[in-house]
């Protein structure tokens, strides 16, 4: 065991910090759900990935830096620490793109990898449709095979980012025979498909951050598809494995939220207004968020050694997703009379982000699989407690 | 950067897990119960021959020369099996102590400690009672910010009774002397702050073996028993709250690990990262006490099933060195009097 950065890590990460600070946006973007914000966002990743640091732990042949995952882990801290733009598509870089990696051809790999790190196409996931949310395998919609290419019909929703993405990413069913996880196939389908049609959802803030996507005799190459013909429900996998598990989501962004509390804590503790009850909340908030980084690391280190991500995913989950919403819940209660301002009112000068994060955590115990899912894969995958 | 245990560390963690299995089965721990001490000196001299007591004494001394990584796996077995010896006294905190301040008390003690032939109690003010003073052969007290050595016939013991059977803490009247006197002023002061840290950290161990058993035995019962004409084991209500606790557990041990390799290598961070890890460890010990009997519902409630002998420890763990408040409000001051790490790993500053 050794928690010492070498000096390698360390140069790594002055080089990542030098790189933001002289790069990084003054200003706030707008939000990446508006139309404006969308193309500033891509702007901004093409920038990034100019300067090399889209995917640092991607080969250099696909716009990656060649990077470990404990590299990864160091640009991640820097960041959220230089308090950088969030990631427009995260959907693609952070969930396909590993997955690619993982089951992509050489030529599939050299064809999206590359224009998913400059973000020249973004992308949305289509995992859920109208019958088929937390029992995924209860997909409809169809691909069926007509010479080189699938026809492509059913209707995907709350497709993240799908207002305004390029591409996206989801499950049809090949073999109309089957039932549940078998006879499915792992499709990406560009959006300006003929027969595609995309309908923006707003979501809770207001925001179109999802859409529905109809799908009518879409026709998609046969080379669009991920992975083996009927057996694309093990591709899904393991793109939730990276969703839930690692990379969606690292500790970085965690104890950027935890610090800034803390900060939030001592303000109002200096303007004598604070509720002593809050004191330990705010504690638990940054002691989790540790947790959660430490868990990562070691998560890494395991994966560095040759492991692999299993159902231990839906622990990381949960875990992530209740803190997230714990610290926000935390902060709001600090702003007392503040908490339900909106960022633009007069009186939520510097604390407007707390009400948008609080919204958006919301979504954190829902998205990626429910928690309640995540549950019982853990009772019944790792726990092995009995199906029935 | 490497956030994992060698492959002899989890070797000898697996070693030790089978002698206890073999050594201090249930049975044992609840046979003990029943005698005067609670403690056997034969399961002692065993665990001496395996080189726990010495884990931390220095070779020269008989001991391993290992530190708290290899130590906090060990301690986590003997949590799993509810072992009540005084290692935790003895070989986490009084044999780093001795160790560190030197001298005749070094020259007395270490070699003793590490053959199994010494036990020792401390009484550190962070403890209202003083565990395992009935059968310790020294006594390492605290008064008046000092620590003295005193042999346990100068001293009277006044048992109090605790819930959990297996443990024996006492109230110690003494009187302190000048030639009991082993350190005083800044060097007690380390040795005392330190000795928390040591004792709160190998509870944390432990509590984390407690908690992974309690669930074992949690979804032991809950796959056996039958009702509705199927396994309760198979109702969300009872898949969801044991995984509420895996989760708590799996977010604890890397607390506790971090903590190990602070108290071992001496990190600025050492206090704050060990109460964290005091703090998850025993949090997620109780939520698995208090689940595993909800699981169990009424055998579990009996003196008769073995539940209680875990769910005991768990509770008497949470409260020793320091309970889950004294250390929320440790890692607090730090946090918001500025002390705290602002990045994991006590990273600052790039130093190239």
């Amino acid at each position: 065991m050794d928690l010492t950065y070498t000096s390698e890590q360390q140069a790594f990460r002055q080089q990542a910090r030098s790189w933001l600070e002289s790069n990084v946006p003054a200003e706030p973007l707008a939000s990446f759900d508006t139309a404006d914000g969308f193309e500033q966002h891509r702007k901004w990743e093409q920038k990034l990935n100019a300067g090399g640091w889209a995917m640092v732990p991607w080969p250099v042949e696909y716009g990656g830096r060649g990077s470990d995952l404990i590299e990864w882990l160091i640009f991640e801290e820097e960041y959220y620490r230089s308090g950088a733009p969030g990631r427009v598509n995260q959907n693609g870089i952070f969930l396909l793109g590993p997955t690619i990696m993982e089951y992509g051809t050489d030529e599939q790999k050299a064809r999206y990898l590359p224009k998913m790190a400059s973000s020249e196409e973004v992308w949305a996931q289509g995992w859920s449709e109208p019958n088929a949310g937390s029992d995924m395998a209860a997909i409809q919609a169809t691909a069926v095979r007509d010479g080189d290419h699938y026809i492509l019909n059913g209707q995907k929703t709350w497709a993240s980012r799908g207002a305004y993405a390029d591409w996206l990413f989801g499950m049809f069913r090949t073999d109309p025979d089957t039932e549940r996880h078998r006879g499915i196939t792992f499709v990406l389908v560009p959006l300006d498909t003929p027969g595609v049609t995309v309908r923006p959802i707003e979501q809770l803030d207001g925001e179109a951050g999802f859409a529905e996507v109809f799908l009518d005799d879409a026709r998609v190459p046969v080379s669009n598809r991920l992975g083996e013909e009927n057996k694309g429900w093990n591709v899904a996998m393991s793109t939730a494995g990276f969703e839930r598990g690692l990379m969606l989501r690292s500790p970085a962004r965690f104890q950027n939220t935890a610090r800034k509390l803390v900060a939030l804590y001592r303000d109002t503790v200096a303007n004598g207004e604070v509720e002593p009850l809050l004191r330990d909340a705010v504690v638990r908030s940054w002691m989790d968020a540790e947790a959660y980084t430490l868990n990562t690391y070691q998560t890494v280190t395991r994966l560095l050694q040759g492991g692999k991500i299993g159902s231990e995913a839906s622990i990381n989950k949960i875990f992530w997703s209740e803190l997230d919403v714990h610290m926000h819940e935390t902060a709001l209660a600090l702003l007392g009379a503040r908490g339900e301002l909106l960022p633009e009112a007069p009186g939520a000068t510097g604390v407007g982000d707390w009400l948008d994060g609080y919204l958006f955590s919301l979504s954190g115990p829902i998205y990626a699989g429910t928690n309640e899912i995540q549950r019982n894969v853990i009772a019944e995958r790792i726990l092995n407690l009995p199906r029935k | 950067m490497e956030f994992a245990f060698s492959e002899d560390q989890e070797l000898l963690r697996s070693t030790v897990r089978d002698f206890l299995a073999g050594e201090a089965p249930v049975k044992i721990i609840r046979e003990l119960w029943e005698t005067d001490s609670g403690r056997s000196r034969q399961l002692w001299s065993s665990l001496a021959e395996v080189g726990l007591p010495g884990l931390l004494v220095p070779e020269d001394r008989g001991g391993l020369a290992m530190d708290e990584i290899d130590l906090v796996l060990l301690l986590e077995e003997s949590g799993r099996a509810a072992l009540a010896e005084p290692l935790i006294s003895t070989a986490a905190v009084a044999a780093p102590m001795i160790r560190d301040l030197g001298g005749a008390l070094a020259d007395a003690w270490l070699e003793k400690i590490a053959g199994g032939d010494a036990i020792v109690a401390v009484g550190h003010p962070v403890n209202r009672f003083t565990s395992d003073a009935h059968v310790a052969d020294l006594l390492l007290l605290e008064a008046n910010g000092e620590i003295h050595a005193v042999d346990p016939s100068a001293a009277t013991l006044i048992h109090q009774p605790a819930n959990d059977p297996a443990r024996r803490i006492f109230s110690i009247e003494w009187k302190p002397s000048a030639a009991s006197c082993v350190a005083s002023g800044a060097e007690a002061r380390r040795e005392l702050d330190a000795a928390i840290d040591r004792g709160a950290l190998a509870c944390a161990a432990q509590a984390i073996g407690v908690g992974q058993r309690l669930v074992e035995m949690a979804v032991a019962y809950a796959t056996e028993r039958h009702q509705f004409g199927v396994p309760i084991g198979s109702f969300q209500a009872i898949k969801h709250a044991l995984a509420n606790v895996q989760v708590a557990i799996e977010y604890a041990q890397p607390v506790v690990y971090r903590a190990a390799h602070s108290v071992a290598t001496h990190g600025r961070c050492r206090s704050v990262d060990v109460s964290m890890a005091k703090r998850a460890a025993c949090s997620a010990a109780e939520q698995a006490a208090r689940t595993a009997l909800q699981v169990h519902g009424a055998i579990g409630y009996t003196w008769e099933q073995d539940l209680h002998v875990w769910m005991r420890r768990a509770w008497s763990l949470a409260g020793a060195w320091g309970n889950g408040a004294w250390h929320s409000a440790r890692v607090a001051s730090a946090l918001f009097e500025g002390t705290a790490p602002t990045e994991t790993f006590g990273y600052s500053a790039p130093t190239v």
